[in-house]
């Protein structure tokens, strides 16, 4: 197990530049997510970490090493991916000791750690099988151990679920979560989806054209996403954004002319984005709302209910109410929210206020 | 299709007649090599098998006739699965390497390369024969097997079939044997090789009969009876103005000629198949 860092590390294609210096240090033992939606570049970061995209410049140290140089099979990693990448002509045992044969282990020694990580991942019983007789999820699992047996210092896994069907997704998330618990290997993820990232991450690197806009515990960038990008792209359904003007004083006034407190002052004349949650949106008695909304159309989730709704100046807004919503579409929606659920963003630049 | 109803034995039909019709000259020529020359000759010919089997194949096989010079026909049967099995893996192993420098390298020149192969596609044999010939003449190599199996053994379509196979190999495989440590050789024996199996298989079944076959190359470059490949052999007992014609034995090597390449593709067949129900795409 290892610390692995990067240091303003950039990646540019012919002069293209797609990474633009990225720097974090990842702790031993730490699960980092790299999201971000696609083309973003995480996957060319993960696989500059891997070794199979060169540096551009900067640094990738794991451990006390610096690895820019290294070939891949000697950064003593291991890589899942999408696809799985099994060989398709070698039995699960096979694939799974191929590269401790190439490491020359002995055999006692191979069939040890297959057969201990092949109990991890419940695989005992499909060992003499070709990749093509198992469901994607058993192959999942499969590229999984050909990764615990090298028992590397880290893990790094490119979009592993997102061939799995939505179920197995959630299954598979969850076992990964603890197998990295039980392992306790550092590991790095990279995913679109950002409930995959939320539920496994220790620490989110919320990535977007190659910057990474924030880096932080998955609840802090909820919680005070340091851009409107990450405010955005964190959470489910995605948090509303209105355009407002500061009034020099703790209200801001809407496109439209309603005025909402924020609880601190804003400059007067500031073009700022209010962002608001749908899950921090309530409904008010008529008397008390700030803001009224005409209901367009309700999704009844059972649990909650998504009303989208618009503004009386046509600007979209989600609301999650919870329980089964018995609004009709067309009803006059009195709303509210606290100011301390308020997330201002400077209008220009997209970082929090 | 209707395959119970009244018609149902038209189609049977149709196939009995077209078998009949592409069985009956091998049928005629079996019948011929187990009777006499002056049997085969008397008209008409019995359609019923004589009874000189063995001695007519045993004399083809051991000692040939006058017209090639007393080498049996066993030496070209000899000579022409050397050539065949020489070109067939000759030509599997120079595509495999050559298509996989193309498709898994990258170094300087290599579309270039790639498009030189591709172009020697619209040179048949025959086109290119005479300079060939003069090379392999000046070379010294005329009436070996080298001469005779060397400059048919680059091949630009089992070049371009292994290329295409190669490409549809995921990137995602090649780089997870790089991180397994897997160099290129190792992956190419590990992962690659048995990944074409089916495709080798299929291959050498068509270069087989192909290097069999081969009539003007041969004939070009063996002088000698007794380095000529049975295809010529057949063609040299033939004899032409007054030299008689041993029909008998001309028949007996016909059928001898045409049973390996029908054992290859048969025992290759069944591995094909398995190769097919195997597929791991």
């Amino acid at each position: 197990m290892a610390s692995v860092t990067l240091t303003s590390l950039r990646k540019a294609y012919a002069g293209h530049a797609v990474i633009h210096g990225v720097d974090c240090a990842i702790a031993d033992g730490e699960f980092i997510v790299i999201v971000g939606p696609s083309g973003c570049g995480k996957s060319t970061l993960l696989r500059m970490i891997a070794g199979l995209e060169e540096v551009t410049s900067g640094e990738i140290r794991i451990g006390e090493r610096v690895v820019n140089k290294v070939e891949p099979k000697d950064r003593d990693i291991a890589m899942v991916f999408q696809n799985y990448a099994l060989y398709p002509h070698m039995s699960v045992f096979a694939n799974m000791a191929y590269g401790l044969r190439i490491r020359g282990l002995k055999p006692e020694e191979i069939q040890a750690r297959v057969d201990k990580a092949a109990a991890i991942l419940q695989l005992g019983a499909l060992l003499e099988r070709k990749p093509r007789q198992l469901s994607g999820g058993q192959r999942q699992r499969v590229a999984m151990g050909r990764a615990i047996v090298r028992d590397p210092q880290v893990f790094l896994f490119d979009e592993p679920l997102s061939n799995l069907d939505a179920q197995l997704r959630v299954q598979m998330r969850v076992e990964i979560k603890q197998l990295q618990q039980r392992l306790g290997t550092t590991s790095i993820y990279v995913t679109h989806d950002q409930v995959e990232a939320m539920t496994l991450a220790d620490r989110l690197i919320v990535l977007n054209g190659g910057v990474a806009e924030q880096i932080g515990a998955p609840i802090e960038l909820y919680e005070r996403p340091a851009t409107k990008f990450v405010a955005g792209f964190i959470g489910s359904p995605a948090m509303n954004f209105l355009e407002a003007t500061g009034q020099g004083g703790d209200a801001i006034v809407l496109e439209g002319g309603v005025s909402v407190p924020v609880g601190r002052p804003v400059a007067a004349g500031a073009a700022v984005t209010l962002g608001i949650r749908p899950e921090h949106i309530a409904t008010v008695p008529v008397g008390e709302a700030q803001i009224t909304v005409r209901v367009e159309l309700v999704e009844l989730l059972g649990a909650d209910s998504i009303v989208h709704g618009r503004l009386p100046n046509g600007a979209p807004l989600l609301v999650r109410l919870p329980g089964v919503s018995p609004l009709a579409t067309g009803t006059a929606l009195p709303i509210g929210f606290s100011a301390g659920a308020v997330h201002l963003f400077d209008r220009a630049s997209g970082r929090r206020l | 299709m209707d395959r119970s109803g009244r018609l149902a034995w038209v189609p049977h039909l149709a196939l009995l007649i077209g078998i009949a019709i592409t069985a009956f000259p091998i049928y005629v020529c079996f019948i011929a090599s187990t009777q006499t020359t002056t049997e085969i000759l008397a008209a008409p010919m019995s359609l019923l098998p004589g009874g000189h089997f063995f001695e007519n194949y045993g004399e083809a096989l051991t000692k040939g006739t006058a017209l090639t010079t007393g080498v049996p026909v066993a030496r070209f049967l000899l000579n022409s699965l050397i050539m065949a099995l020489v070109i067939a893996v000759g030509k599997i192993a120079i595509s495999l390497i050559s298509a996989y420098a193309i498709v898994f390298f990258r170094f300087p020149g290599r579309m270039i390369c790639f498009w030189l192969i591709f172009v020697t596609l619209m040179l048949p044999v025959e086109v290119r024969i005479m300079p060939t010939f003069e090379v392999v003449a000046n070379l010294g190599l005329i009436d070996s097997y080298v001469g005779l199996t060397v400059p048919l053994i680059a091949s630009a379509t089992a070049t371009l079939l292994f290329r295409q196979f190669f490409l549809t190999l995921p990137d995602e495989l090649i780089e997870a044997a790089r991180l397994d440590g897997a160099g290129p050789l190792r992956f190419f024996k590990d992962v690659v090789l048995p990944l074409s199996s089916t495709n080798i298989a299929a291959l050498f079944v068509i270069l087989f009969v192909y290097g069999w076959n081969q009539y003007l190359w041969p004939l070009l470059v063996t002088n000698s009876a007794s380095m000529t490949t049975i295809v010529i052999g057949i063609r040299t007992m033939i004899g032409g103005g007054d030299a008689p014609t041993p029909w008998n034995l001309v028949m007996a090597t016909t059928v001898l000629a045409m049973l390996p390449p029908l054992a290859v593709v048969v025992l290759m067949q069944r591995w094909f198949v398995k190769g097919l129900v195997d597929s791991e795409k």
